[in-house]
């Protein structure tokens, strides 16, 4: 069993993993999952159902997630060529009880995405399962909800929340 | 602000369809144009046949469904005697809309301004002070909420037209109708909306996404990095430039048409046609699901049916992709600039767990707001919608690909023809203006 995990510490790798997507080190991002992590968005009208049920916004497996990433640095992402400026802000910060190796640690989060002249606004919150590995804190599960009822104006999540 | 009526000489001359030079223009003016939209709501809007929602929505007696369909609030129900209504959500009273959730289940629907209450049939049923008012105030349903002028279904799909007289579904589907029967075919017990909307938002007209819905021609220059993907899920190095050109384009009548191919395309179907990605165990179970259309169907309409990947466009603003997933998607024009879009997923009645987990996880592989496709396509959209400001000097688009050709490719632009030649018909106002031609 490890030792618990705090709350600075959970913010400290959360806020580290805002500055890497911030920063556009996309892959860095990535490597900081398991490599059976998952990085799921669901539909803003169904916050609720399950991922392999329901339609999700993503549901993305760890190859999958690492192909965003990879993805998203090209040129050729359309969507994000030129590069949106991204600016994470993390908050309310929770670590709950630890169950086996996996410690959920919850979060609100507002991303504020700026490109071609517009500022969307992506307000939610996140809940991960972590774990500690040889190389640190690293995510077994994130899904970041939207709060939000239907996805106007921003009309895409073609980045990282 | 009023709208001002374009003379139909001048809607008309916003096409240039001149078949013996192959050359077909769009001026770029219907995408940005205020008067222009006016008569799209008016001739379009108001006269055609518009997606309202799948039956599988309404499942049980009480359910219903709350959504914008051509701009107006409607309210789609499942009455106790099981049938479907298509209601206006607004007040007899004052117009407050009488019920403010998405979906759900209930016998009654109270407004919340006066309480004037409603079933659901829109029949009124009670207010607060009835007295006030003469005894046969409420006689022949003249407080009830105002029923839409037309519905009806088609195997499953429901649609409403807000002008009583217009032709009946079937007639209006034409040969869509045959390509909507194979997406519903899929499924042995039918097919249902899986829970989870896509609602999201695209600055640009209305008319581009039913282009790029059908535009095969797109395929590798935008989605490039969607092809990166899925070559390095399947751990091939396939070159997949020549695969958009495989299949053909059908001009389905009414401005429906249809970019499909059989067994050509990279990506897996759920239902069925197995793909690397999803690795060998998923194997027998998508060569079942094959097998059982097959046998179900017959060899050569269940070829169709589980091996064909359809990009259908019904006139005016539903989108039925049935590719890695098959989405259902419609969108409304806010403004000339501005859609709201609204896509759902469609899945077979009864697919099993496994099966349902790959549908999922292969639609938003591509599609929607957050797919590896959808957001690059809207970026495109948006590009086009911007690069209009420049009409006054640049005024035309060009859709002139493979009108000299008699075997028109996916990667060709009949599809848009037929949209176009059926969207001058209308807004013009000129029945004889001619749908059919290269």
């Amino acid at each position: 069993m490890s030792t618990p995990l705090t709350r600075t510490e959970a913010e400290e790798f959360l806020f580290q993993e805002a500055a890497l997507l911030d920063a556009w080190k996309l892959e860095e991002w990535a490597e900081l999952f398991t490599e059976d992590g998952e990085y799921l968005i669901p539909a803003t009208d169904a916050p609720e159902a399950g991922p392999g049920t329901s339609l999700y916004l993503v549901y993305d497996d760890r190859h999958r997630l690492g192909e965003r990433a990879k993805r998203l640095l090209k040129k050729t992402a359309h969507a994000e060529s030129p590069r949106s400026l991204t600016r994470h802000m993390t908050t309310n910060v929770v670590v709950g009880k630890a169950n086996d190796a996996l410690i959920p640690v919850s979060c609100n989060f507002v991303v504020f995405r700026s490109r071609m002249e517009k500022t969307d606004i992506y307000p939610g919150h996140a809940e991960y399962q972590l774990l500690r590995s040889n190389q640190g804190l690293r995510i077994r599960n994130k899904k970041a909800t939207l709060d939000i009822d239907v996805l106007r104006p921003q009309g895409k999540v073609s980045i990282i929340l | 602000m009023t709208v001002q009526e374009r003379p139909v000489s001048s809607a008309a001359g916003l096409i240039i369809d001149d078949r013996q030079e192959a050359r077909f223009k769009v001026n770029r003016n219907v995408f940005v144009e205020d008067d222009i939209l006016g008569l799209e709501r008016d001739r379009i809007f108001e006269k055609c046949w518009l997606y309202l929602g799948h039956v599988s929505e309404v499942s049980k007696p009480g359910s219903f469904v709350a959504r914008r369909v051509g701009g107006r609030p409607l309210l789609f129900t499942r009455d106790r005697e099981n049938n479907l209504n298509a209601l206006y959500n607004t007040c007899s009273h004052r117009g407050a809309m009488v019920c403010r959730e998405r979906a759900g289940n209930r016998r009654a629907f109270t407004c919340g301004y006066h309480a004037w209450t409603f079933d659901e049939k829109g029949h009124f049923i009670g207010m607060p002070g009835r007295e006030a008012l003469p005894t046969n105030a409420t006689d022949n349903g003249k407080l009830d909420l105002v029923r839409v002028e037309r519905m009806e279904e088609f195997r499953g799909f429901v649609f409403v037209c807000f002008d009583r007289n217009v032709e009946p579904l079937v007639d209006y589907l034409a040969g869509a109708a045959d390509y909507l029967a194979y997406v519903a075919d899929q499924g042995e017990h039918g097919m249902e909306i899986v829970e989870g909307s896509q609602d999201y938002s695209i600055a640009a007209n209305w008319k581009l996404l039913q282009e790029n819905s059908v535009d095969g021609y797109h395929g590798q220059p935008t989605h490039v990095t969607y092809f990166d993907y899925l070559r390095s899920r399947d751990g091939t190095t396939t070159n997949f430039a020549g695969s958009g050109a495989q299949g053909w384009v059908k001009n389905l009548g009414n401005g429906h048409a249809v970019s499909e191919s059989i067994g050509a395309l990279p990506w897996g179907r759920p239902y069925a046609r197995w793909a690397p990605g999803w690795g060998e165990s998923a194997k027998p179970e998508v060569e079942e699901l094959s097998k059982q259309i097959m046998a179900r169907l017959g060899p050569e309409r269940g070829n169709v049916v589980a091996n064909g990947d359809r990009n259908m466009i019904i006139f005016p603003n539903l989108v039925v992709n049935d590719i890695m997933a098959t989405t259902i998607r419609t969108f409304y024009p806010v403004r000339p600039d501005y859609i709201e879009v609204s896509a759902w997923s469609l899945a077979p009645v009864g697919e099993s767990a496994t099966s349902r987990d790959r549908r999922m996880r292969n639609f938003v592989e591509f599609l929607g707001p957050a797919g590896f496709a959808s957001p690059d396509d809207v970026e495109m959209l948006e590009l086009c919608q911007r690069g209009y400001a420049n009409r006054a000097s640049a005024p035309w688009n060009d859709i002139s690909r493979g009108m000299l050709s008699n075997a028109p490719k996916k990667t060709d632009e009949l599809q848009m023809r037929t949209f176009w030649r059926r969207w001058r018909q209308l807004v013009s106002g000129d029945p004889n203006l001619e749908l059919n031609g290269p």
